[in-house]
């Protein structure tokens, strides 16, 4: 096909945004293993000592597992809630239902400072004064979304006439749940809690706000170093976070088919 | 009987029993019920804080906010920060969804890859590597530097034009998404019959392409504009204290200078205009483009 100059120009847009899309991520990694003690690349040298001084940095450390298990935690309560949440909004009819559902997703499209500042006042006014049980009772807010998203997409897919059939098969209705409606369903958990781990692993707007000095996450600690005390050391952390978000990827691709989890 | 049946995806006789209350709707208790603590409760006295006025409730937060010209300054930049990076992302995000329609399956995916690794990394670490890019002796400069298009290196970093392209970066797959959703319903065939019937390229686009994949884009629009506007993580990296945003106002109202009333009125005022833009995002995408799908 002949290159016609709109297409050309089209061609070259692309061309740039994809580096743009790639610039910062690649720049992060090849920072991280710079000789430099600034944020510099640097060509043919390397070093691992930003990689050594992360190794041995307990606060990054801790930061890293207590976000890893606030997301855990979340991603966990989100699924208890949100299965039968997605079950009754797919297969049964009730006053309010809609506006249900519309809640439920509403996190989504809110502005995570507001949902953070909101919090902060109306669990404080709640007596919910623990900050850890505070973050993660705000992070299920944030995941719960994800999994009832992906779970009902998933339910409008699914035959509900082969639990019918597993009971005239002899199983009980909680049995047929589990032996046939949950597994044909893995696929959503899969993507639905990849997507609800790394919200909450990634937030910052709602942590802030309930996080004191002893429950500082990942994304709150982070930014303070890159606010107070920069050096290459953060860009260790950041392509560590890079790799982690690789894995997840190639999980969501294994078990569900980028094409179709980034179907939003 | 059936029409019944159909809307609920199979069992007549469940239909049937379903005439009163469904048991099944119980299930629905503990997430609602959560969702009415966590999530109603603080927002309702979010509202109950914006609105309180002395002993009472009226608008005048809202009004005493809004007349200091300093405020409004505030406002206005959050707006024209909105808009810009929306504009910024939707030309380049267009353009980028227009390219990953057009390609093989393989090209495809590894467009895709492009845009879901990045949207999938934490902001924090995007912001960051923006940072880098944008500093002084960065990259950015290095090569501007390098290939005599200027002298001396720029100042970027703090500067508004590297914030806003450096948003828009960060925002963009949620540009690309949606309309490379509805670009790729678009028969290929419709194409070569408007350039058959004599269409210029820049027509058939016009005429053709981009009504067609206009409730994408809009979709797009919206979702980059109330996320821009939202935004905290990222212009608190790229800019000075000097850049003033509704979302870093409303924080710093509760995080530095402690002012609930102040918070909240903000707050409030950012929730309207996120709401604004999502809410028109919603009723364009639920209008269902009948004619897209050849």
């Amino acid at each position: 096909m002949i290159k016609r100059p709109l297409e050309k120009l089209v061609f070259a847009t692309t061309g740039l945004v994809l580096a743009i899309q790639l610039a910062p991520i690649v720049v992060v990694a090849l920072v991280s293993v710079s000789a430099s003690p600034v944020f510099d690349v640097t060509v043919g040298e390397f070093s691992a000592r930003w990689w050594e001084r992360l190794w041995v940095n307990r606060t990054f450390w801790s930061a890293i597992t207590l976000s890893a298990q606030i997301a855990a935690i979340s991603t966990f309560l989100a699924i208890l809630l949100g299965t039968p949440a997605a079950i009754a909004i797919a297969r049964a009819e009730f006053p309010g239902r809609d506006a249900l559902a519309a809640l439920i997703l509403s996190p989504l499209m809110l502005p995570g400072i507001v949902l953070g500042i909101a919090m902060l006042q109306g669990f404080k006014a709640c007596g919910l004064t623990i900050p850890i049980v505070a973050i993660v009772a705000g992070h299920v807010v944030m995941t719960l979304p994800f999994i009832v998203r992906s779970i009902l997409a998933a339910l409008a897919l699914f035959d509900f006439t082969l639990i019918d059939a597993a009971r005239t098969l002899g199983c009980s209705f909680p049995r047929a749940i589990r032996k046939v409606m949950i597994p044909a369903l893995a696929p959503a958990y899969v993507s639905g809690g990849i997507f609800a781990f790394l919200a909450s692993f990634d937030n910052y707007p709602i942590s802030i706000f309930l996080a004191d000095a002893r429950t500082k996450t990942l994304p709150v600690q982070l930014l303070e170093f890159i606010e107070e005390s920069p050096n290459p050391m953060i860009a260790a952390v950041s392509t560590l976070l890079l790799v982690l978000t690789i894995v997840a990827l190639l999980a969501l691709e294994r078990f569900v088919g980028l094409r179709r989890a980034a179907a939003i | 009987m059936t029409a019944i049946a159909g809307n609920v995806g199979g069992g007549v006789k469940r239909a049937a029993l379903r005439r009163r209350f469904d048991p099944l709707a119980l299930l629905a208790i503990p997430a609602a019920a959560y969702f009415v603590v966590a999530l109603v409760f603080p927002l309702g006295r979010l509202l109950l804080d914006g609105f309180s006025d002395g002993d009472g409730v009226g608008i005048g937060n809202f009004t005493r906010y809004l007349s200091d010209p300093y405020n409004l300054g505030v406002v206005w930049n959050t707006l024209r920060y909105g808009a810009l990076v929306t504009i910024v992302a939707a030309i380049g995000g267009y353009a980028y969804a227009y390219t990953m329609a057009r390609s093989g399956p393989k090209m495809q995916m590894l467009l895709l890859i492009a845009i879901v690794l990045p949207m999938t990394t934490s902001v924090i670490v995007k912001a960051f590597g923006w940072l880098v890019l944008l500093r002084s002796n960065g990259l950015v400069n290095q090569l501007l530097m390098a290939s005599g298009i200027v002298r001396e290196p720029l100042p970027l970093l703090f500067s508004q034009p590297g914030l806003i392209v450096g948003t828009a970066s960060i925002l963009l797959p949620y540009m690309v998404l949606p309309i490379f959703g509805v670009l790729r319903q678009i028969h290929p065939d419709l194409l070569g019959a408007a350039a058959t019937l004599g269409g210029s390229p820049v027509y058939c686009f016009r005429k053709v392409i981009l009504p067609l994949s206009l409730p994408g884009l809009i979709a797009g629009i919206c979702f980059v504009f109330s996320m821009t506007v939202s935004a905290y993580v990222i212009p608190s990296l790229l800019t000075g204290a000097g850049f003033k945003t509704l979302s870093k106002v409303a924080a710093d109202s509760y995080l530095v200078i402690l002012n609930p009333v102040r918070g909240a009125t903000v707050s409030l005022i950012l929730l309207v205009i996120a709401f604004a833009a999502v809410f028109l995002a919603g009723r364009v995408v639920n209008r269902k483009p009948g004619q897209a799908r050849a």
